[in-house]
């Protein structure tokens, strides 16, 4: 009797351990579910919005699905209306955009490994000290630069060009590819480095033929970041470049704010997708590629 | 000759890394505070002339009210990114289904651009077509949300649409910081009796403090920085109710023929920056080297 009800009560407190737990299962679930939907609402509404005509956005709400799947808003803000001036649209900056950002992606990843290999690989008294120097770069305001550097560009003969919005992207970039490729070849073992000088391998061929090869996934992290971070720029872009020189996150903006006749909240919203596209599908295809630039980026310092 | 070059390779091949930043970082830096102690207008002069363009800078009250601005939304900023980032962090670590679309979702603000976000807000903000009209539609006759075009408010839309983009990278860095804690540590304790509450509050979130230092560091420096989404939400406005150091600079520089007094806020900025990072990168470096 006494052991029968002690059972039963402990079987009582099991049971009910396993509705709380259930219960909190169902809370956890609850939660994330509620902050996944406030993540996703702006870019569900970005998507809808795009779709509808003006007199559905108007009679419906924020969160109405379009009656057709209608992307002549996409057209608008992708190749314009075809009335000459004041038609403004996106592909010639999206094309800007591209320009400024393959080579100096490729520049400041390029030096980037070079300057990450020396610091890492050949090293010399003070390499600490240079790689600090250089580090140090990737926290300025970038205010604090930006007045000599439009004098300078002016002085290079290149202000409002893809071309000094290279030079920009390049010079800042700098800081954060050294520390992602230095930070990757410290833990490759130096005594293979070592092994190839005995064999009387110079400063190049070990790069190439031992570094290299095995750089693959650090070089796609540097990339996906150094793209990402060049293709969203606006700072720069709006400070060094007007009219038809500029890239997209600034011809984005300018379309936008333009108060010319009706606002058209599809053409906005389809131009914003359209400027965030390429960086949304790199997240996408290499998620974690992009996570480990941002996590080490910043964690590694 | 050829010796020589052999001998000096490595250091030939750093040196345009190290005299690019040299001049582009540096020696800019030193040209902007220079210029900071001039009285140049509309373009640079270089005759001294002390702290004038501080003092006027700290009498003015577009900057006083810049200043606020950024105080305010750097408070609110950091509490919300690192309370939901943790939040979910925490969450995520309980062996959820699903949690890689999770993460994605809640991280994919991070790539998209402050201009493209802040487009998306402005939309989903505005009084007239945005959510204020979603709820009355619903039946609610009476909500208003006007933060957008409120004076008093409006910084505070800011803060929604940076919460948002910011809140996941804190989420990736706990979670990262979480799983890399031993499973041995969380078994222990749960032999002991510790329930998973106190696991995390007593045990796993005190050995987060240097994620919450770096989570920290980064957040300030994001938001001391902010200036694309403040174009791209407000413009500063309504009126100058929402401005900000890095918007007051480049109005002051760029519009405003003010070139001295840009470049003293800018140095403002830049000691702001430094008081933060500085510590930061003495810390990383002697923790660096004790291993």
């Amino acid at each position: 009797m006494q052991d029968n009800l002690q059972r039963s009560s402990y079987e009582q407190l099991e049971q009910k351990s396993k509705y709380t737990n259930m219960f909190l299962r169902w809370f956890l679930y609850f939660v994330l579910i509620l902050f996944a939907s406030y993540f996703i609402f702006p870019l569900y509404v970005m998507v809808v919005t795009s779709l509808k005509t003006m007199e559905e956005i108007r009679q419906g709400t924020l969160l109405t699905w379009p009656s057709s799947l209608n992307f002549d808003s996409w057209l608008v803000a992708w190749g314009g209306r075809g009335y000459g001036a004041g038609d403004t649209f996106l592909r010639p900056y999206f094309w800007n955009s591209i320009k400024m950002v393959v080579p100096a992606v490729f520049f400041s990843t390029f030096i980037g490994a070079m300057t990450g290999y020396v610091l890492t690989k050949w090293r010399f008294k003070g390499d600490q000290w240079v790689f600090l120097f250089l580090l140090f770069g990737c926290f300025i305001p970038f205010q604090a630069i930006l007045l000599p550097m439009a004098r300078t560009l002016g002085a290079l003969g290149i202000s409002n060009s893809v071309v000094g919005l290279v030079l920009v992207h390049t010079v800042y970039g700098i800081p954060f590819t050294t520390l992602f490729f230095r930070n990757y070849y410290v833990s490759v073992p130096t005594e293979l480095v070592k092994a190839a000088r005995i064999d009387g391998a110079g400063f190049f061929k070990i790069f190439f033929k031992i570094l290299l090869p095995i750089s693959a996934p650090i070089i796609v992290v540097t990339v996906i970041w150094q793209f990402t971070q060049i293709w969203n720029d606006f700072l720069f872009g709006s400070t060094f470049s007007f009219g038809e020189a500029a890239p997209i996150q600034v011809a984005l903006n300018n379309m936008v704010l333009s108060s010319t006749s009706v606002k058209e909240y599809n053409v906005d919203m389809a131009s914003a997708i359209i400027a965030g596209i390429p960086t949304l599908i790199v997240y996408v295809l290499a998620g974690k590629y992009f996570i480990r630039g941002l996590t080490s980026g910043a964690v590694k310092g | 000759m050829f010796k020589w070059l052999e001998k000096n390779l490595p250091k030939i091949v750093m040196a345009p890394a190290v005299g690019l930043i040299g001049w582009f970082v540096y020696g800019f830096v030193l040209w902007t505070l220079y210029i900071s102690f001039t009285n140049s207008k509309i373009l640079p002069k270089y005759e001294l002339w002390g702290f004038g363009q501080y003092e006027k800078l700290w009498a003015s009250r577009k900057w006083l009210i810049s200043v606020d601005n950024l105080l305010v939304f750097t408070a609110l900023f950091l509490i919300f990114c690192i309370v939901i980032g943790i939040i979910l962090a925490i969450f995520l670590d309980q062996k959820i289904r699903a949690e890689g679309v999770l993460r994605t979702i809640y991280l994919y603000p991070m790539a998209l651009s402050f201009i493209v976000t802040g487009t998306a807000w402005k939309w989903i903000l505005n009084p007239s077509l945005g959510l204020q009209k979603m709820f009355i539609d619903w039946g609610f006759e009476n909500f208003t949300f006007d933060w957008l075009v409120n004076r008093e408010m409006a910084i505070y839309t800011i803060v929604i649409a940076g919460v948002w983009q910011s809140a996941g990278f804190v989420m990736a860095l706990f979670l990262a910081g979480l799983r890399s804690v031993e499973d041995e540590i969380v078994k222990a304790a749960k032999i002991d009796g510790a329930g998973l509450f106190t696991v995390y509050w007593k045990i796993l979130l005190p050995m987060m403090r240097p994620v919450f230092f770096t989570s920290f560091v980064i957040l300030v420096h994001i938001s001391i920085k902010s200036y694309d989404l403040i174009v791209a939400l407000t413009q500063g406005g309504p009126g100058i109710s929402t401005t900000m150091p890095a918007l007051f600079m480049t109005q002051a520089a760029f519009h405003k023929s003010q070139v001295g007094l840009s470049a003293a806020s800018a140095m403002m900025m830049f000691m702001a920056v430094a008081a933060v990072i500085i510590p930061y990168l003495y810390s990383e470096l002697r923790r660096e080297n004790a291993r």
